[in-house]
């Protein structure tokens, strides 16, 4: 089989700052990671190309610096990466951004032939849009399948498969055909650690970089700020309420005394509520 | 890859991104829609949460709120119809096909892009749901359109733009995003962001029927079984009138169950904060927050949780916040509105036994 | 040449490993550097002090590229007792030089730039890799090393530990003894972030300059050890050490309790006011000094940096000797392999010749006594300060009494607090342990 799998390098969220002062981001030593939504993708493409033969390639777009991060899913197992670069990509909303990702991918399939599985993460940790997986399908004329939890059969010679789709009241169970764009639910699997033959050909390995025009994107106007329909105008920290929280129970002698002087505020203030409370507790 | 993929339309050919005019082709472009999810005989609540929500905007527009429905069975979306009006829709745009009968992201994309294509609206509302998110996607790149996800603030500026406001950043700030030069104006809202609107029985609207042209023999997709969730204990999360939730100042994966206890005396149903997910120590569906849940209760007593802002969007139309932590510099502070310093693993007990006593007293004196 | 065969592996990517893995990769040799972090530094304590002259003799033109924060121009050493301190402080313009001395730097972006230099000059780094044993041949030679990866082991001509104090490898391969506690300081650091302007206004810089703060005395509750801050460009770094063998036998005080009374202390509470912590992070430190230095060099082996104890705790040294070691021991395994020879123990003993020529060893040796004075004089670090800040108080309050009479309270009180032999013991001590 032949997967290509969408990667995002992102920002460690749990290590973001804002800056207490100036209220703007600081992201200055800010580690960077693999999306880990993008992860479960990628393992699922491994353990398809350990089954059936072929080969994982791994792609994204983003600044030169992202290469470490498709060095990373190489040293997961994956055999090969591209990384897609240029300014004129700055400024991408998911509009212009699956634009470039499906350019990226027609370009790779001419290279190295069609895929018959595009994976990509569910979203983003730092977008959250889960709006490019979507694109690339349309673009690109994918099956859609999101929030696979298991892919149940897979015949690639007769481009069929069968997923089970996480839906909002149950599981949809999903045949379908090749080729599609998967994105795999968290937890559907756990990313492998890479033999040490992978890390050592990962720490050598070449990642293909290509600029706009030798991924063959000529119309720019696609492609970043001027590709995108949506413009950000403001970005402001949330305004801080006004009134701070009422410190109960300072000086209370023991916890239960602060309990009780808990409750009587909270019924105070939701005098309504006691009652509902206790018809809910009778009901028990 | 097949070659029948979609084309862009020519009318979103000249993509002058930052030019505010609107283009002359989009200027026929009218109303405020909202999709209304309609899955096993359903509507899900965030569509009666987003006609309220739209039903704000169209007013500002002065312009018509329109549902649009899709579905299997005429007779069921005609009933839904009238529960989308007495939301607030004026008009409801009904597509009723066999094909439709499942949610499929084939044919919804190519009905739900077809009426946009005919009627025209200027806002298109989603809910930030699995098939919300799966279908605004593929609409969006299909229209060629600005798509905001996960908005929590939706507003119409003096130029009758749509000021579609999200966390961005991890959550750590807020962004305002419009979509200036092209139409629809698309936006996704997560479930409990916006108040379930009061419905009014009374309200009457038009229904306009949309014959869909689809062959399923055309759909590559085939739904072969729907195993419902029949274990829903954590669904009702979202809905629950009083909520506990844990953080990390519970320093431990056993006093989870100090949570519970006092979730249950009250009769409410409990969550935690994300790091808490990340640990292991509760199920990803119990994480309240931006990438969570979000919650409106009555009542929300947030025990060892510091409030980081991804935190707060997700908990900020609860009534009424009570704060449990140690660090009286803890930013869950800042927008609780009850607070006490002091450490959650002590305090739960407490107040599992003061509010199991209170709550007793009452009963027997009722 | 086998497909997973080096000349050399580097076993960490800490100061001493990437000044071994650099210095080989610019000989031309086949290198491989297994760190076991998510990334170069990512094991690190933020905030630390960089040594220029050590780091120049591998990488000359390194202030061009390396991330650094500030450099320092003031150096305060101080004397703590529970209300305030009394201390040295000695600043000077002449620090505002073209090629500076010493530098604040955060060691996760410095590691990482480090590493990249590495990777740069030819070596191949893996990271996530942890390397659990030595791999020996039937006579004990070192030819390889064993990781916690799936997959053969990897054959080198010669493996340098630049693991770190508590190095996996050194523990259970047996060429280390175990850690004693009374051998390895604690040290616990803290981030503050504070906006550069205010960090400039608080401690008088402009520019890129910065300021230094050891201290010492009761903050340490009567454990051998020291308190430091560093001023970063937008952070302000604090911390505090003492020996681990002191956290049981002395004080009832945990690592964290100690930090936040210095952080609580008078003279450094407002120095950090509004800040916003970010990290925080524990680190042992090998101050054993010269006596605890291990077996640096075997068949197919040697050890660098913290891995072989090379800390001067007196001077808070520790990464220039790291950088050190790691290039005199690349450099002694560059001449062996280039001239064709083996990396024995009788070959590979050149490297421990160097760093006896070197001012390493000679520091070592000179405070080599230090560490028993310390230990057995424990009331040195509380009582002296204690006493110091008594007088200064004296001496500098006007209050009526002439200036004999403070005289003499000052030196009674001495007088009573240790007696005169205790107090010309101590001196005499510390001149010998000095020397």
């Amino acid at each position: 089989m032949r997967i290509f799998v969408c990667i995002k390098q992102v920002p460690d969220s749990a290590q973001i700052r804002v800056h207490p002062v100036t209220n703007t981001i600081m992201r200055q030593g800010v580690p960077t990671i693999i999306n880990p939504y993008d992860l479960f993708g990628l393992e699922e493409a491994l353990r398809l190309r350990d089954r059936f033969g072929g080969e994982v390639t791994v792609m994204t777009m983003g600044p030169p610096m992202a290469s470490d991060s498709l060095r990373k899913a190489l040293t997961y197992g994956a055999d090969r990466a591209v990384l897609l670069t240029d300014r004129f990509f700055a400024g991408s909303d998911t509009l212009a951004t699956s634009y470039a990702l499906a350019n990226l991918i027609q370009k790779a399939s001419e290279n190295w032939g069609q895929p018959d599985i595009v994976f990509c993460g569910k979203q983003t940790i730092d977008g959250d849009t889960a709006q490019v997986g979507p694109g690339i399908a349309r673009r690109l004329g994918l099956t859609q399948l999101t929030y696979v939890s298991s892919i149940d059969e897979i015949d690639p010679s007769h481009g069929t498969i069968t997923v089970r789709r996480r839906a909002d009241h149950g599981v949809q169970v999903l045949q379908s055909r090749l080729p599609a764009m998967i994105t795999m639910m968290e937890g559907s699997n756990e990313i492998r650690r890479g033999r040490i033959e992978d890390a050592l050909r990962a720490a050598s390995a070449e990642v293909v970089q290509w600029n706009a025009a030798a991924a063959g994107i000529t119309d720019l106007g696609h492609c970043g700020l001027r590709g995108s329909p949506t413009v950000v105008k403001k970005v402001f920290a949330p305004p801080s309420r006004e009134e701070k929280a009422t410190l109960v129970g300072e000086g209370a002698a023991n916890p239960a005394a602060v309990a009780n002087d808990l409750i009587t505020q909270i019924f105070a203030r939701q005098p309504v509520l006691e009652g509902d409370l206790m018809h809910a507790a009778a009901r028990h | 890859m097949n070659s029948s993929a979609p084309r862009p339309p020519a009318a979103a050919g000249s993509r002058a991104g930052m030019k505010k005019e609107l283009p002359e082709h989009f200027r026929s472009y009218k109303h405020v829609w909202v999709f209304i999810e309609f899955e096993q005989g359903e509507i899900h609540p965030v569509s009666l949460e987003l006609l309220g929500e739209g039903r704000k905007l169209a007013d500002r527009l002065q312009v018509e709120l329109a549902g649009v429905l899709l579905g299997g069975c005429g007779a069921a979306l005609t009933g839904a119809a009238g529960i989308c009006h007495s939301y607030g829709a004026d008009v409801v745009y009904v597509a009723a096909h066999p094909v439709l009968a499942d949610y499929r992201n084939e044919p919804y994309t190519r009905v739900m892009t077809d009426l946009v294509r005919k009627f025209e609206p200027e806002i298109m509302l989603l809910g930030a749901t699995v098939l919300g998110r799966d279908l605004a996607g593929s609409v969006a790149t299909t229209l060629q359109t600005g798509l905001t996800a996960d908005c929590t603030e939706l507003a119409i500026d003096d130029e009758r733009s749509l000021a579609a406001t999200r966390p961005t950043f991890g959550g750590s700030l807020l962004c305002t995003i419009h979509t200036l030069n092209f139409r629809p104006q698309m936006a996704t809202v997560r479930p409990r962001v916006m108040p379930l609107p009061a419905p009014d029985t009374s309200r009457t609207g038009r229904i306009i029927e949309y014959q869909a042209e689809l062959e399923e023999s055309d759909i590559v997709t085939k739904v072969i079984d729907f195993l419902a969730d029949r274990n829903s204990e954590s669904s009702q999360l979202a809905f629950a009138d009083v909520v506990v939730a844990g953080g990390l100042g519970l320093r431990s994966a056993e006093n989870i169950s100090l949570v519970q206890d006092l979730a249950h005396v009250l009769g409410g149903d409990w969550g935690g904060s994300r790091p808490l997910v990340q640990k292991g120590w509760i199920p990803s569906d119990r994480q309240i927050g931006q990438t969570g849940k979000t919650i409106r209760p009555r009542l929300y007593i947030a025990a060892g949780i510091s409030g980081a802002i991804q935190h707060r969007v997700g908990v900020e139309g609860s009534d009424l916040i009570v704060a449990i932590n140690t660090d009286p510099n803890a930013p869950i502070f800042e927008f609780a509105h009850l607070g006490v310093v002091g450490d959650a693993t002590v305090l739960l007990p407490a107040l599992t036994e003061a509010f199991r006593s209170r709550l007793a007293v009452n009963r027997l004196a009722g | 040449m086998k497909q997973n065969h080096f000349d050399a592996i580097v076993v960490g990517a800490g100061p001493s490993g990437n000044a071994a893995a650099y210095t080989l990769a610019q000989r031309g040799l086949n290198v491989l550097q297994i760190e076991r972090g998510e990334y170069a530094g990512s094991k690190n304590v933020q905030g630390a002090i960089l040594y220029a002259d050590a780091l120049e003799k591998i990488i000359p033109d390194f202030r061009d590229e390396a991330p650094l924060e500030r450099h320092i121009v003031e150096q305060r050493v101080w004397m703590m007792d529970d209300a305030g301190h009394t201390g040295m402080h000695h600043r000077s313009d002449d620090y505002n030089e073209d090629k500076p001395n010493r530098y604040t730097i955060l060691r996760a972006q410095f590691d990482k730039w480090f590493s990249r230099c590495v990777k740069e000059a030819g070596a191949t780094v893996i990271y996530e890799t942890t390397v659990t044993s030595l791999m020996r041949d039937a006579s004990g030679w070192v030819v390889g090393v064993h990781t916690d990866r799936n997959g053969e082991g990897i054959t080198a001509d010669v493996v340098i530990l630049a693991e770190g104090v508590n190095g996996l490898v050194g523990r259970t391969s047996g060429l280390r003894e175990e850690l004693k506690p009374e051998n390895v300081a604690l040290a616990v650091k803290e981030m503050h972030f504070l906006p550069q302007e205010v960090i400039d206004a608080r401690f008088n810089l402009k520019g890129n300059e910065g300021v230094v703060i050891e201290a010492m005395g009761t903050i340490t509750e009567g454990m051998v050890g020291t308190a430091f801050l560093y001023t970063n460009r937008e952070s302000i770094s604090v911390g505090i050490g003492c020996m681990v063998s002191d956290f049981t036998d002395v004080g009832q005080a945990t690592p964290h309790g100690l930090l936040d009374r210095f952080k609580a202390h008078p003279s450094i509470r407002a120095l950090l006011e509004g800040s916003e912590i970010k990290e925080y992070a524990a680190h042992l430190i090998p101050e054993g000094g010269y006596r605890a230095i291990p077996e640096l060099v075997g068949n197919g082996w040697l050890v660098v940096g913290d891995a072989g104890h090379f800390v001067n705790a007196v001077h808070r040294e520790g990464s220039n000797l790291a950088m050190t070691t790691g290039r005199l021991a690349a450099e002694t395994v560059a001449d062996i392999i280039l001239s064709g020879g083996s990396c024995s123990r009788h070959n590979l003993a050149a490297y421990v010749e160097a760093v006896k020529d070197s001012f390493v060893m000679k520091d070592m040796k000179k405070y080599k006594d230090i560490h028993g004075f310390l230990k057995k004089g424990r009331h040195v670090v509380d009582l002296y300060p204690r006493l110091m800040n008594r007088a200064a108080q004296t001496w500098f309050r006007v209050d009526g009494v002439d200036k004999k009479s403070k005289e003499s309270t000052i030196v009674r009180e001495a007088w009573r607090a240790r007696g005169i032999g205790g107090l010309m013991g101590d001196a005499f001590k510390l001149m010998r342990a000095w020397r």
